[in-house]
Order: structure tokens, then C-alpha cells, then sequence
């Protein structure tokens, strides 16, 4: 700007400049909301196509004709290898598998938050910090001696059945995902209650503790109703993280009818007999998405907050 | 991360010390490290007891069913052998370049558009609340569910290169995904697509959390918004760098799922990472050794990271 123009003509071009500036910032900013967007929009679009109008249109225009019938197809009758009974079943498995797996690990890991934050002991930091790089190591490195021992306590499942008419849970695909889910996810949730505790008045605690109050009590009636937004954080993780799982099913779980969604949609993604329907294979992958979706635009504050906890300075 | 804080004041109660105690009160006192106790001793079994014997098994000869005689570091010697096997390539060796290409792209795309989306949404933007989740919306699917997703948008029968013919541009030419020498930059964008959105979460965090005086002094001394930038706020973001780096390098090494889903392991394995390699050597080529080897080395990979961190985390939080 040269040191002759007047104040007036020197604000205008710094408008304009401004107004270049906002116009470049929005653009940018649109065409990455459209890069983010693209692939669920396609995916959405599809499945409610027909199949004539994927082959003969474009993959970014609306459907003609909107129709249900893939969401139905994939919901009930598609084929996942040779079996052809649709999603439904599939779904549940995962539900059957999140729900106790997420309420266990989270009140392990409450209990375990506070513990470590309100009832030190000596080497409090080195039984955290165990448990804290259990969150990060490859599943690779434990895949196979879980799965042996699944495998033997299975066998022992099936004679406990034999001897008493019920095996207890052993052997059951569900009950071994939980139990590996729990395993594997103590770490995480006792992170996050640490960390949530770690703030939490100690004072209170203490007081408590004059009052006579117990170690179960002080949980229940001074920790718990104060700990809401830890919990709604370190559910909504275990959710996503134990829906979406893959390699734990996959390793554990990996065909029949025992089979968590992420396995059954791959498979039926990859089933290549016959046509292959896009239409319901993205149907069925609307269905496989949608339960952590919901969460997200449900509670997407918290959602950001667990993925962070794990990782930003507090 | 506060998460290995070490605050040195000591939270415990007074103990009671007295020599008539109660069983009920000593009992009370034992509580607290009765309840840890099953969380600390699974994590010790599962964890740690799981990863020796991992490490056993990959100084065995197990194929099909683990083997417990030791027979020495033949895993190793043939992965090591096989990691200079390029022509034609191993699986190790296509495993371990396609982590190296995967790893550097992933992390440093994710964390240069997360940075410069954190940038441009910290600009008073009108609609910030409705971009934000948009952005970061596709962390919440699965893998599975996103390589399904890409796979049909990134098939040249199908999705992008149909439909820019369709719309005149003929010449289109875009076959990554069934060509074994590219197929792994297309997990790169799926990938980067389901993350980036997070680490600009985690830049805008950071961003917000600066002190707006700084700025505010930078702007008055005449800064110009680039000089802002590079010379106050990235270098105060550091720690987020650094948090950002953890968690993708974490991802990146075990990301197995978006290969399986996107590529179906790519023409002839062409799309493999190392977490691909473990599992088919171990299920499906019956070479369980040679699979817990690799594990091994996963695992030593991600130590090597991840420990200095815990590390310098802990000892800068307790000084």
C-alpha cells in the first residue's frame, strides 16, 4: 500500500482485500465440506437407488425413485457368503456384544479412576502407567494366545455342558468378545476416570471419610452423581470403539451366525455370487454405520472430548 | 496429556495403625487395592503374559497349532531375509515399504490439512458449528464401513472416473485401486478422509487455547498474518504436534481393517501392512511363527514410540 493514499481510498482496498480474503476462506472451506461429505452422500444416494438406475446413471445424481427395497433387502434377506438372512441377526450379535461390554468396562474403570486418584498406594504411577500402554499396543501381539485360550476354555465349555447341561458362557462367541472387549478397553476407561478424578475436590472425600462414610459409599453417593460427563465420554468411546471393531471379531467371531456387524457387512460386501447389488451392499453399510453415527450428531461434543482425552495435555 | 500426571501429595487417609484393629477396618483399608486388583492382574496376564507368549511363539516352529519347543530365531531370520526380497517382492517386503509409504503420507497429510482447516475455521467463521462435525464426522465409522465407501466411490467402473466420463471428461483415467503399484495410496486417502477431521479437532483445541494477548502484541509489533502463524502459533502448537504424531503413528500401525474392507488386501497382497501379514500368516497361511514374529515386531515398532513419550510425559509432570 503506498504511503500517499489517503486514509478514506486505504481502508477501502483493505475492505476489498477483506472481502477477497473471506470469499478464498469460505471456498476452501466448502470444497473440503464436500470432500468430507462425498462418500456418505454416494453411499446414501445408493441405497436408495435401483440397481437399473446405478448401472444407466450417475453415481452423484438423486434417485429417480426412491425406494426402501435394499434397506429391506439388506435388513432381511441379504447374503452373507451362503447364508441368506440379512443384516438383522448380525445387528443384534453387535448390540448383544457393546452393551455389556461398555457398562462393565466403564464401572471398571470408574472404580479403577478412583482408586488410583482417591486411594493411592505405593507404585499408584506404575500400575497406571501399565495399564496405560496396554491402550496402545498392537492387538497383533496378544491375537493368537487369546484366541488358544478361547479356544481351550470352549472345550471346557463343552464339557461343563456335557457334565451339567450348562457350559456358562464358555464358548460363546458374545460372551468371549465381551470379555476380550473389557480386557483390552480397561485401559482406556480407567484413563479417562483418572484423569476426570485427578480434578475432583479431594477435600470432599475426606470429609466423607470423617463422616464415617465407606469406600463403596463415597463412590456411590459423592463420586458417581458428580462423574455424568466422564461417563457420557467414556460410553460414547467404548461404544464406537467396540462397534467398530474389526480384528477382534474377525479373529474371534469370523463366520457363522455368531458373526458382530463389521465382519458380516465385509462379507457381504465381498460375497460374490450372483449380481453384486450396490444398492444393498450400501444399505448395508448405512446399517452398519448408523448406530455410531446416531451417537455422533446425538452427543458430537462429547464424543470429540473422549477421542482427545487420550491424547491432548489436560 | 494429564494422563500419567503424577501429583506428589499423598491423597491416602490415615491409616489406622493401632495394634487393636479391627479385622473390618483392615479389611477397609485393603479394599481400595481389592478392587484394582482384577483390572491390574488382567491387564498382567492379557497384556503383558499374552505378549511373552507371543514372543515365545515366534522362537518356535509353530505352523498351523502352536508349537512350545524352542527352535531358535528361524521367524526372524526369514523375515529379515525376506525384508530385501524386492524382486519379485515378498509379502514382508511389499508389507513393511507399503507401512513406510502408508505411515509418512498418512501422518503428514492428516496433520498438514488438519492444521490448515484448524487455521481457517479459527477465522470468526460464520457456520463453524455446522463445518466442525462435517469435518469430523467420519471418525465415527468404522473402517469396514469406510473402505466400503471408498471402494465404490474410487472403482473406475463405478464411482469417480464413470462419473467425470459421464459428464464429458473421457480421457479420465483414475484405476488406484486395481493397480498394484498404487492401490496403497488409496488406502492413504480413505485414511487420511477418516482421520484428518479429528487432528483438526485437536489443532483447533490448541489453537483456542492460546493467549489472545500474544496475538494481540504479534499484531501491534506488525506481524503479518503468515508470520503469525509460523513464527508464534506453530511453534506454541508443538505439543499438539506431538499428541497429533502419538495417536496417528498408533492408527497407522494398526490399521488392518481399511485394507481388508477398501482393497480386500490389493492385487496379489499388493496392499498389505504388517497387521495384514500377521493375520494372514498366522490364520490363513498356517505359518503361526513366522505370524508372532511379526507381531513382535509390530509391537517393538510401536514401543519405540510410544515409551519415550509416556516417559517424558511422566517426568515432566511430576518435577
Amino acid at each position: 500500500m503506498s504511503a500517499v493514499a489517503s486514509p478514506a481510498s486505504q481502508a477501502a482496498s483493505g475492505a476489498r482485500a477483506r472481502t477477497f480474503n473471506r470469499i478464498v476462506i469460505y471456498g476452501l472451506l466448502g470444497l473440503f465440506a464436500i470432500f468430507y461429505l462425498m462418500p456418505l452422500f454416494v453411499m446414501l444416494v445408493t441405497s436408495f437407488k435401483t440397481m437399473d438406475e446405478i448401472q444407466n446413471g450417475n453415481m452423484l445424481s438423486l434417485p429417480h425413485a426412491p425406494t426402501f427395497a435394499p434397506w429391506i433387502k439388506a435388513w432381511s434377506e441379504v447374503c452373507s457368503g451362503l447364508t441368506c438372512v440379512g443384516m438383522k441377526g448380525y445387528f443384534w450379535n453387535s448390540i448383544k456384544m457393546v452393551v455389556p461390554a461398555v457398562l462393565i468396562s466403564t464401572l471398571l474403570g470408574a472404580l479403577n479412576g478412583y482408586v488410583l486418584t482417591k486411594w493411592r498406594f505405593r507404585g499408584h504411577t506404575l500400575v497406571f502407567a501399565m495399564m496405560l500402554f496396554a491402550c496402545f499396543i498392537p492387538f497383533q501381539s496378544v491375537l493368537l494366545p487369546m484366541a488358544t485360550i478361547l479356544g481351550s476354555l470352549g472345550r471346557f465349555g463343552v464339557t461343563l455342558q456335557n457334565a451339567t447341561g450348562f457350559s456358562f458362557g464358555l464358548g460363546n462367541s458374545t460372551v468371549n468378545l465381551v470379555f476380550v472387549h473389557v480386557v483390552y478397553g480397561l485401559g482406556f476407561t480407567t484413563l479417562f476416570f483418572r484423569n476426570y478424578y485427578e480434578a475432583f475436590p479431594t477435600e470432599l472425600v475426606k470429609a466423607a471419610q470423617v463422616d464415617g462414610a465407606s469406600f463403596f459409599q463415597i463412590f456411590r453417593r459423592i463420586m458417581l452423581p458428580n462423574s455424568l460427563p466422564i461417563i457420557v465420554v467414556t460410553v460414547i468411546y467404548q461404544f464406537t470403539n467396540i462397534w467398530n471393531d474389526f480384528l477382534f471379531a474377525s479373529a474371534y467371531a469370523g463366520s457363522g451366525d455368531v458373526m458382530p456387524m463389521t465382519v458380516a457387512l465385509n462379507n457381504v460386501v465381498n460375497t460374490s455370487t450372483g449380481v453384486v447389488e450396490y444398492n444393498v451392499n450400501m444399505a448395508a453399510a448405512m446399517i452398519a454405520a448408523l448406530p455410531t453415527l446416531i451417537v455422533y450428531v446425538v452427543a458430537g461434543r462429547y464424543f470429540v472430548r473422549g477421542l482427545m482425552a487420550g491424547a491432548v495435555k489436560g | 496429556m494429564s494422563t500419567v500426571a503424577e501429583t506428589q501429595i499423598k491423597l491416602t487417609p490415615e491409616h489406622d495403625a493401632r495394634p487393636g484393629a479391627s479385622v473390618r477396618s483392615r479389611l477397609q483399608d485393603l479394599l481400595p487395592k481389592i478392587v484394582l486388583a482384577p483390572s491390574f492382574a488382567a491387564t498382567i496376564v492379557f497384556v503383558y503374559g499374552f505378549i511373552l507368549w507371543t514372543i515365545y511363539l515366534s522362537f518356535t516352529n509353530s505352523k498351523t497349532f502352536p508349537s512350545y519347543a524352542v527352535t531358535g530365531a528361524r521367524a526372524y531370520q526369514r523375515l529379515w531375509r525376506w525384508t530385501f526380497e524386492s524382486d519379485p517382492p515378498s509379502s514382508w517386503y511389499t508389507s513393511i515399504t507399503n507401512m513406510g509409504i502408508f505411515g509418512f503420507l498418512y501422518i503428514l497429510i492428516c496433520l498438514a490439512l488438519g492444521l490448515f482447516l484448524a487455521i481457517l475455521l479459527d477465522q470468526k467463521i460464520r457456520g463453524e458449528g455446522v463445518l466442525r462435525p462435517i469435518y469430523l464426522y467420519p471418525m465415527a465409522l468404522s473402517f469396514i464401513v469406510t473402505g466400503v465407501a471408498w471402494k465404490w466411490f474410487l472403482d473406475p467402473g463405478l464411482g469417480l472416473e464413470q462419473t467425470l466420463h459421464q459428464w464429458g471428461w473421457t480421457s479420465f483415467h483414475f484405476d488406484w485401486i486395481k493397480n498394484k503399484d498404487f492401490v496403497i495410496y488409496t488406502v492413504v486417502i480413505a485414511g487420511v478422509w477418516q482421520a484428518s477431521g479429528f487432528v483438526m479437532a485437536m489443532f483447533l483445541a490448541g489453537l483456542r487455547g492460546i493467549d489472545g494477548e500474544i496475538m494481540k502484541a504479534a499484531q501491534i509489533d506488525g506481524a503479518s498474518a503468515f508470520q503469525l502463524y509460523r513464527r508464534i502459533v506453530i511453534p506454541l502448537l508443538r505439543p499438539v504436534f506431538l499428541s497429533a504424531f502419538i495417536v496417528l503413528a498408533h492408527l497407522a500401525i494398526k490399521s488392518y481393517d481399511l485394507v481388508v474392507a477398501l482393497t480386500s488386501g490389493g492385487p496379489g497382497g499388493s496392499a498389505w501392512l504388517p497387521s495384514n501379514f500377521m493375520y494372514e500368516f498366522t490364520f490363513k497361511r498356517n505359518e503361526m511363527a513366522v505370524g508372532s514374529a511379526s507381531a513382535v515386531i509390530m509391537l517393538m515398532t510401536i514401543t519405540a514410540i510410544i515409551v519415550p513419550y509416556l516417559y517424558s510425559e511422566l517426568r515432566e509432570k511430576s518435577r
